[in-house]
């Protein structure tokens, strides 16, 4: 089964052709890992998924809602669909476990008991328990994006986007954050779909890696293939000066 | 200055209590309304926000003694009887609220943004995400220049004395037209300004570091 479908999808800010012609299909329990240069797109494409960015042309199917369709309700989508930011955006009035039980008391109504017991068996997987009732500007940035990663499993999705969650981190946070992805990404049977520049745990995590460049897919391949040797040009250009440092 | 008021002070101090009054009441409306008018300038829906923003330029532009006047003026003639005190303190409420609206608009614009997004994709609605986590913060980034608005809301009250609301400033009129002391008469009713609008002042002063 298709957990996301994008048929011809087309985006524009204004003038400028954010995403051309866009085909892919992804399969529920699929990890898919995006890569390409900064501008190429990657990051408007993942948040079309869940409706932040809307889409101008074309249909764009996720977990069976069809947000092509102005009366497709985005809060219904956005429940299956979780996002894990860059900038982590956690709430910053909230503690961190407030953090985590907030969109499960208010938008699926959790018995508050059950909520707990789950926000405090998710801390302890992402290696936080001691700091629940910290603030987010007491914890350091792999933390908030560890918390952050709580948070959006705390809705049970079934589909995840990551929009480069290591990008902001100092380079020793980033391992700790990689971990607890891969974690989730490989037990849970649940759809991911990576933005990421960390090479390594592409190639480690992605069944299947998606390389773009100005707008477009350019390459669709499973992972091993990918970085044995792409079949373009400009991926196998851009896998050597990425993996050259 | 002394005498003035000892002579006056029942006088005096029943002006102090209207004017304290008149600023509560409109203190109290004009947050209310200012936030209201300030959420609606920043949905998405088009119509309310232009209703939003016609609102806050207008309220905003036009002097506050004119707001006063048609209130006191032309809304008993047309509408129904008010009295002046009751008149002021609608104008002065109405013309707070349009810059009260302004300040929590820009509170609400600088918090929104990545909290909105991060709110909105754990499958929260636009009014859950204001409600739970864009305007409690908001209104802590807001409370400096909200206080501002408070001292002038209450300086502003003196609005009241051209409509016959028997506040500070109309028991200083009276008093200097009786007494011809005019420079002790408005000396006295300043320092009693001060004695409202100075804690309250120094209380938002305090309220913001703690709050830093």
């Amino acid at each position: 089964m298709s957990m996301i479908e994008f048929h011809d999808v087309q985006k524009f800010y204004g003038h400028f052709h954010a995403l051309h012609d866009i085909n892919l299909k992804i399969d529920q329990g699929e990890t898919v890992v995006l890569i390409g240069p900064s501008g190429s797109g990657k990051s408007t494409l993942v948040r079309t998924v869940n409706g932040l960015e809307s889409i101008q042309k074309g249909q764009l199917i996720v977990n069976n809602h069809d947000l092509s369709d102005p009366k497709t309700d985005l809060n219904i989508l956005r429940r299956d669909v979780g996002m894990v930011f860059q900038h982590f955006n956690l709430y910053k009035n909230k503690d961190v476990l407030e953090n985590i039980m907030l969109a499960p008391r208010i938008v699926s109504h959790m018995p508050e008991k059950e909520n707990k017991e789950q926000a405090m068996h998710l801390l302890e997987m992402v290696g936080l328990e001691k700091w629940a009732h910290n603030m987010p500007s007491q914890i350091s940035g792999g933390q908030k994006q560890r918390v952050a990663i709580a948070r959006t499993l705390a809705m049970r999705p079934k589909l995840i986007l990551y929009d480069e969650p290591t990008s902001a981190l100092d380079p020793e946070m980033i391992d700790d954050v990689l971990q607890v992805i891969k974690k989730v990404t490989t037990d849970s049977g649940m759809t991911s779909l990576i933005v990421t520049h960390e090479m390594g745990f592409a190639k480690e995590v992605a069944n299947r890696v998606i390389f773009m460049d100005q707008g477009r897919i350019v390459e669709d391949d499973a992972s091993e293939s990918f970085f044995k040797r792409p079949k373009t040009e400009r991926a196998q250009q851009f896998l050597s000066k990425i993996i050259s440092h | 200055m002394i005498n003035i008021f000892s002579h006056f002070s029942s006088q005096l101090l029943v002006g102090l209590g209207w004017t304290v009054l008149s600023s509560v009441i409109a203190l109290f409306f004009s947050l209310i309304i200012g936030t209201i008018f300030a959420i609606m300038e920043i949905v998405p829906n088009k119509v309310l926000r232009t209703i939003g923003r016609a609102y806050v330029e207008i309220f905003r532009n036009i002097p506050l003694l004119v707001i006063t006047m048609f209130f006191y003026l032309v809304i008993p003639m047309y509408v129904v009887k008010i009295n002046g005190f009751t008149a002021g303190t609608i104008g002065l409420s109405l013309y707070t609220s349009a810059f009260i609206a302004e300040t929590v608009r820009s509170g609400i614009q600088s918090v929104a943004g990545g909290q909105m997004e991060g709110a909105r994709s754990t499958g929260m609605t636009y009014w859950q995400a204001m409600r739970y986590i864009i305007l409690p913060q908001a209104f802590k980034i807001v409370i400096p220049p909200l206080g501002n608005q408070f001292v002038n809301l209450v300086k502003n009250s003196s609005v009241l004395a051209f409509v016959a609301g028997f506040d500070l400033m109309y028991q200083a009129n009276s008093i200097a037209s009786t007494t011809f002391d005019t420079i002790n008469s408005y000396l006295v009713v300043g320092v009693l300004y001060l004695i409202i609008t100075l804690p309250l002042s120094y209380y938002m002063q305090h309220l913001e570091k703690k709050l830093a």
